[in-house]
């Protein structure tokens, strides 16, 4: 009987120890979601303040100011704009009038302070979140253009 | 007209494998010994026609046979010929082929070093291998055939991705490929054990040495890709829980799980269940991968399709091998027995909760990997989950894992006695505490972690070499497979110290330099000494030359490029790296930067340790090849008998 109360105490325990760990587990995930909100998305204060967040489009023509290791640019989704500061190298594929998608977070009047500006592979590529902000931006304006219409 | 025969052969090749997939296994239900046999020659047949096929493919390559739309695609006229070669696996079509050649090639070597193995369970090891190759030839055949001719021809390809040309990328998807491959050998047995309702230890040791081989690539593919990420993509990482990544890591954690259940399924006959169920996560596991990696649901430099219906075809393959295989768990399992008790303080025990605990870290890598997809394709927004996701998870799993290596070496099977073991324990101990501590204090940049990180490896090392020093008072043979075991423990050791240190005191600067500028990082002067244009064979370089001073002395001249491939406006970083056994010193090349003085970006790191990362994943390897060398899995005839 011992044997057995010995065997149901330490099963138990491993038990409690998986879910610890899954209750550990989906806490990191939860606060490392890092969610995706086009510049119309951020203009219209759906982004988060304080938390890490990804904004993509379209970086503008002419828009790039470099300073040193520190760069600014604009991104857009052709309906709104969203100013990105950086510091650090670009990566290759960065070119105005290109699709971009920075990481990081908004800071007061200054725009959005980007910890990273996302490599992209190809030069024809499109970062999947930066078309989708493009389509819906697009979308959004033809839907307002028919609407006086209706 | 060439290419044509290959396509023709693949297309025989399916037709063999489906012969090869159901005739033999047919053959076992009916006790037929003359259909069980059909088995090996028609592995040997898909095998030939197989390679005949990528043989075509990449005389296509050689001769700049761009009438062929995938040569086109992969190839340029002034490609060195070694990148042509490679070419053949640079693209979704071709490497779907590299694929399936590789799984007949395994099957091949099953048929050939399994002499010794039953009839019955040879036919329907092959049987299910022939399966998945049918599955895969299929697909190829009709989603993604690399056969398709381009009329009229290009006057030139559009060359390979300049990131991919490059010796490292020759034979990192090659290795990786074989490594997901091998998984399919592993599961293959799981399944002819299921099939024959035969889960005895016998099985255990067949599978044994096929899936440390598999493991073995597995970790050098995963290794070269981590070196090349490190010297070609120009940010000095070398680990970016990339999608890519984690759909490697996967089925190597599991298939670390399935080398240690196997081994007490051979040894003791326990974990029969468990180890048939870690066999087939492990190659589910890899179907995944090949899933997410070629399906284009995720975008980086391995996703070449954007071709939904590709994607779904992998999918269906997927779901129908992880259904069926489970099924024939389900109703078979529950006659596998539990092989005797199972003290609560034993090696067994340690060594089942070490592979949970590589289930739950897969599961947590798998969680964060592929969440983003499904809330994607179920259209509720976009989001990614980062890094620092998995280093608070994965980290925390792994060093249970690490720890318990040692416990687990030393303890006895079926029951410890705890107060032996405690005392056997005593000096990795000491040695671990008194390490991780002094680092933790007396280092400039000493924390907890690093003292933590430091401390795992000293008690893994001292831990191994107290198993040594017992195992050399016992009389008796020394067995290969033991070094091969404390050798690739020796190498996560090596890869702890790695991970530590360059996460603990890694050094980084991004500056802007003119000629004659320097930049200091841990006690190495950097000086930028000239910049000028460089001819390469397909593309035109900027090369900078830094001169690197130690305490006043000139030591070495790196020189980062960066590329501009021809076929390509991409422009490329290319790294320079001083390597050395306990630093690497790295710089990279950014823009130049307009203004008065001309000036360019650099970036320059110093890595400590960064070298142990792979010379770690050496051993593990070397490791891994000792215990397969071991006599005792090509005596199995023997054993078997007795």
């Amino acid at each position: 009987m011992k044997q057995r109360h010995q065997r149901l105490l330490w099963i138990s325990a491993g038990i409690v120890a998986l879910a610890a760990a899954g209750f550990f587990i989906l806490n990191a995930f939860q606060s490392n979601l890092v969610f995706f909100f086009s510049p119309t998305q951020v203009f219209q204060g759906e982004a988060p303040k304080a938390r890490a967040f990804r904004v993509g489009g379209m970086v503008k023509a002419g828009s790039l100011k470099k300073d040193g290791a520190h760069v600014q640019f604009i991104v857009t989704d052709f309906t709104h704009e969203v100013v990105v500061s950086y510091t650090g190298l670009l990566p290759d594929l960065f070119k105005e009038g290109k699709g971009v998608v920075a990481q990081g977070e908004l800071s007061g009047a200054d725009g959005f302070k980007a910890s990273e500006v996302l490599a992209k592979h190809d030069e024809n590529y499109m970062p999947p979140e930066a078309q989708h902000a493009l389509d819906q931006a697009a979308a959004a304006k033809a839907a307002k253009t028919t609407q006086p219409a209706q | 007209m060439i290419i044509e025969i290959g396509h023709f052969a693949l297309i025989l090749a399916a037709c063999v494998a489906l012969i090869q997939g159901t005739l033999p296994l047919m053959g076992t239900w009916r006790q037929d010994g003359q259909w069980q046999a059909l088995a090996k020659p028609t592995a040997l047949l898909q095998f030939a026609l197989i390679a005949l096929a990528y043989g075509t493919l990449t005389h296509a390559a050689l001769i700049d046979d761009f009438s062929v739309k995938y040569i086109a695609g992969q190839s340029n006229t002034l490609l060195p010929v070694p990148y042509k070669v490679a070419s053949v696996w640079g693209g979704h079509e071709g490497s779907l082929l590299l694929w399936v050649l590789m799984l007949s090639g395994w099957t091949v070597a099953v048929a050939v070093f399994s002499q010794r193995l039953p009839l019955p369970m040879v036919a329907r090891v092959i049987a299910v291998l022939g399966l998945i190759s049918a599955g895969f030839l299929l697909f190829i055949l009709i989603t993604s055939s690399p056969f398709e001719r381009l009329i009229p021809a290009p006057a030139d390809g559009r060359d390979l991705n300049p990131l991919l040309q490059d010796p490292g990328l020759v034979i990192h998807p090659p290795m990786l490929y074989m490594g997901y491959v091998g998984f399919s050998v592993a599961f293959a047995f799981a399944v002819a054990a299921l099939l024959s309702g035969r889960m005895d230890a016998a099985w255990a040791r067949w599978s044994r040495p096929w899936t440390v081989v598999a493991w073995m690539f597995m970790t050098t593919g995963i290794a070269l890709g981590s070196w090349w990420a490190y010297y070609e993509l120009g940010w000095g990482g070398w680990w970016f829980w990339d999608p890519v990544e984690n759909a490697s890591l996967m089925p190597w954690l599991f298939g670390t799980a399935l080398i240690h259940a196997l081994m007490v399924t051979d040894k003791r006959g326990g974990f029969k269940a468990w180890s048939i169920l870690l066999a087939i996560g492990a190659f589910s596991l890899c179907l995944l991968g090949t899933f997410l990696v070629r399906s284009g649901v995720l975008t980086s430099v391995h996703a070449f399709a954007n071709d939904p219906e590709r994607g779904i075809f992998i999918l269906i393959l997927l779901a129908l091998v992880v259904g069926i295989s489970l099924t024939l768990f389900a109703w078979r399992a529950p006659k596998a027995t539990l092989g005797g008790e199972i003290g609560l303080v034993s090696r067994e025990s340690m060594l089942l909760a070490n592979s949970v605990l590589l289930v739950v870290a897969t599961a947590a890598v798998l969680l964060g990997t592929i969440y983003p997809l499904i809330i994607d394709a179920l259209n509720l927004g976009k989001l990614s989950v980062g890094a620092p996701y998995f280093n608070a998870v994965f980290v925390p799993l792994m060093v249970p894992v690490i720890f318990l290596m040692v416990p687990g070496g030393i303890a006895h099977w079926r029951e410890a006695k705890l107060q032996s073991l405690a005392r056997d324990m005593r000096l990795p101990a000491t040695a671990a505490i008194v390490a991780g501590a002094a680092v933790w204090l007396f280092t400039d940049r000493g924390t907890a972690l690093t003292g933590m990180g430091i401390g795992l490896a000293v008690w893994v090392v001292v831990g191994l070499l107290v198993q040594i020093a017992d195992r050399l008072k016992k009389p008796g043979r020394i067995a290969p497979s033991f070094w091969g075991m404390h050798l690739a423990h020796l190498g996560i050791a090596v890869v702890v110290v790695g991970i530590t240190f360059v996460k603990g005191y890694e050094e980084e600067r991004d500056v802007r330099m003119a000629i004659g500028d320097n930049v200091t990082i841990a006690n190495y002067d950097f000086t930028l000494r000239e910049v000028t244009v460089v001819d390469g064979p397909n593309y035109k370089a900027l090369q900078a030359a830094v001169q690197v001073f130690k305490n006043g002395q000139p030591i070495e001249v790196l020189r980062p490029e960066k590329r501009k491939y021809f076929s390509s406006s991409m422009p490329m970083t290319e790294a320079a790296i001083d390597y050395g056994w306990f630093r690497d010193l790295y710089v990279a090349m950014g823009d130049p930067i307009p203004g008065d003085k001309q000036q360019w970006a650099i970036r320059v790191y110093y890595k400590p340790f960064v070298s142990w990362l792979w010379g770690g994943a050496v051993l593990m390897v070397l490791g891994g090849l000792l215990s397969v060398s071991d006599r005792r899995y090509r005596n199995t005839k023997k054993t078997l008998a007795a």
